[in-house]
């Protein structure tokens, strides 16, 4: 047999130089006249190992990492492709402790093979759910889709089955399964691991929710920051495509369901996703006003599922192995697993799949092993940029939708962003608003106005002007977006504003008394 | 710097793209992308046949151009370098790096360098928020900006 050596060909190992390894591992293969395969797989998420270096031998596979391309020649010397000791090596990539503690179910396949390779897929329990999904009637898949749990993995938490529900309920000549794969919150990037590390469990997902609803057609709207993901669902799209997958007949059964992937167009609105099927039919990405709901009235005007990425992958296991095994896993009402993503300043930053339930102390402070600075965590933004800012003093609040929500914040797509005692939330707070203030669609005034005067009062508070008087009018201002908004971009700005000037009030104080108590 | 073609040859290009997706469901999106990639940007004189193929109104087609940050009114450098100033990558010291490389090139945000060699954005978000500061030259992603890559990429830009 061959040596195989998987190098990942993910963004986020690409970005920390997996290409140069791979051409110097084939540039030493051919020198030293060895003959092995390289095979480019997706990430498994463990970004302070990246680029991972993984190879087959007898006793399973042994992982290298982070591999440099001045490592290369002394892992051969090594014996590498036999699992010899180096300093870089990590031994059985499952026995890593950042990926044993993890409960993989939406990501059990994700890096572990070359993503394009359909045989790969199955070999690892992929399409078991769509077969079983071709032979039940629709209501059927419905209802276990329903009884799973599952809640809409984008951030705003509604019951996946209920959405599909309403969608095989109405009549139409054409509905539509919409995947948000507008992933723009900064610290996400579980949709894009996905895509890039396992796209088929996204088109199986897709194939599934359009039996389940009488969609024919899906769209994937990837956006245009991802070029790597969109190439790899491009071509996946393609292999489905002529494996029957997808297409008049979904594996062979009297279901047809095909589906295109689109381009964003850098508009971080368009994650909503009234403004995302907006975008889908060639018009400005502006927010719709509910109802109607996308379910009855969506794309084009025809019923339309629209969910995240993660929701969707998430269908193949529940379809696979039943309502009841991903309901077991998790808390209260949050039920399955989430794949949180733990980033910004982070010793182990990745993505870690765990049933919902963790502390958030836990996350940060076990799981990530604290800042990668090294100083003390100051804050930790949950939920990307419209997610609360959280202190230490709230790091016992257990992941979970409604645990967060009780405590002025949200879990939204579970991307977390670590930041150490050097971080000024004041900034932090007038970011907010100003990033509002450039992506605002323009559609209404609270959000529109509202951001840019809410960056001019905070301006104002950090020169000291009027501190008590422009700090009550940023609280009332914020309480108008957040109640007056139509979408959840102007109303959960308020979040990381007002969640920075409750638990960092001294970063709020006059600028005469900030630089006096340094 | 590249010529800036003629408005007629703009015209029949465009018009050949709009024919080839115009019967896509939603194509104003994809004929959009497909132009910036054939010109660099999306000129002016494309609107009108874009707008004619599509039966909608010039305002209509100019609305949707300019809501979206990644259409160009103009051509871009040679090189085009996003860095990433989210939240991941502020933790990590985005707002230093961007100063370094402002004053590397010369240039600020949304400008290009006078002999049109690159032209600097500013990005909300790259994905690779456990690889922060991060940055996108030419499609090319780069992870844990430092002054070595900094330097990296300001002599690959320069060059």
């Amino acid at each position: 047999m061959i040596p195989r050596i998987y190098i990942p060909g993910d963004s986020g190992a690409l970005a920390l130089g997996a290409e140069k390894v791979a051409k110097t591992i084939a540039k030493e293969l051919a020198e030293r006249g060895i003959e092995a395969k390289i095979v480019r797989n997706g990430s498994r998420g463990a970004y302070f190992l990246e680029p991972m270096v993984e190879v087959a031998t007898a006793e399973g596979r042994v992982a290298y990492g982070p591999v440099k391309p001045s490592d290369v020649k002394s892992l051969f010397d090594s014996g590498f492709l036999k699992g010899g000791h180096h300093k870089r090596w990590l031994g059985a990539p499952d026995k890593i402790p950042f990926l044993a503690k993890q409960t993989r179910l939406t990501f059990a396949r994700c890096g572990i093979n070359d993503p394009l390779s359909l045989d790969a897929y199955k070999s690892l329990g992929g399409l078991k759910g769509l077969q079983n999904a071709v032979a039940m009637a629709p209501l059927d898949i419905v209802k276990q889709v329903t009884e799973s749990g599952l809640r809409g993995r984008g951030g705003a938490g509604f019951p996946t089955g209920i959405k599909w529900k309403t969608v095989l309920d109405t009549a139409g000549d054409r509905k539509y399964i919409v995947c948000n794969a507008d992933e723009g919150d900064s610290a996400t990037f579980a949709d894009r691991m996905i895509m890039e590390g396992d796209p088929f469990v996204l088109i199986e997902g897709m194939a599934i929710a359009g039996i389940a609803t009488g969609a024919t057609k899906g769209f994937v709207y990837i956006r245009s920051e991802y070029p790597h993901a969109v190439a790899t669902m491009n071509r996946a799209v393609q292999v489905a495509r002529k494996a029957g997958v997808l297409g008049t007949n979904v594996l062979g059964s009297p279901n047809a369901f095909d589906m295109e992937i689109r381009v964003g167009a850098g508009a971080y609105v368009c994650g909503e996703e009234t403004s995302l099927l907006n975008s889908l039919e060639g018009k400005r990405g502006v927010v719709r006003a509910k109802p109607p709901l996308p379910a009855i009235q969506g794309l084009f005007g025809k019923p339309t599922v629209i969910n995240n990425v993660i929701s969707l992958a998430s269908v193949p296991i529940i379809m696979d192995k039943g309502a009841a095994f991903y309901k077991d896993y998790g808390m209260g009402r949050s039920r399955g697993t989430i794949p949180i993503q733990i980033a910004g300043n982070v010793k182990h930053g990745g993505l870690f799949e765990a049933a919902f339930g963790m502390t958030l102390g836990e996350i940060v402070d076990e799981i990530g092993g604290g800042t990668a600075t090294g100083r003390p965590v100051k804050a930790v933004q949950v939920g990307g940029p419209l997610g609360a800012y959280f202190p230490r003093a709230l790091f016992d609040t257990p992941f979970d939708y409604e645990a967060f929500a009780a405590k002025d914040g949200l879990i939204g797509h579970a991307g977390i962003t670590v930041f150490d005692d050097t971080a000024d939330m004041l900034k932090q707070a007038r970011f907010a608003m100003e990033f509002c203030a450039i992506e605002s669609c323009g559609k209404c005034t609270p959000c529109r106005i509202g951001s840019t005067r809410g960056v001019e009062t905070i301006d104002r508070l950090a020169a000291g002007i009027e501190p008590e008087k422009n700090l009550a009018l940023v609280t009332d201002l914020c309480n108008t977006m957040k109640f007056g908004s139509l979408c959840a971009l102007g109303g959960f700005t308020p979040y990381p504003v007002m969640s920075s000037i409750t638990h960092f009030p001294e970063d709020f104080k006059p600028a005469p008394a900030r630089v006096a108590a340094e | 710097m590249t010529m800036q073609p003629a408005s007629t040859e703009i015209a029949s290009r465009t018009a050949a793209i709009v024919q080839e997706l115009k019967d896509l469901e939603g194509p104003l999106l994809p004929i959009l992308h497909g132009i910036q990639e054939e010109f660099g940007h999306v000129p002016h004189d494309a609107l009108p046949v874009i707008a004619d193929g599509l039966n909608l109104s010039r305002a209509e087609v100019h609305g949707v151009v300019t809501f979206y940050h990644d259409f160009r009114a103009k051509p871009a450098g040679r090189h085009v370098l996003k860095l990433c100033q989210a939240e991941a990558c502020q933790s990590m010291g985005s707002d230093a790096v961007a100063a370094k490389i402002k004053q590397l090139l010369g240039i600020g945000f949304h400008e290009t360098t006078r002999d049109g060699s690159v032209t600097l954005e500013p990005v909300y978000c790259l994905g690779l928020c456990a690889c922060s500061p991060s940055a996108m030259l030419d499609g090319e992603v780069i992870g844990r900006l430092d002054d070595e890559k900094i330097e990296e990429i300001v002599a690959e830009v320069r060059s």
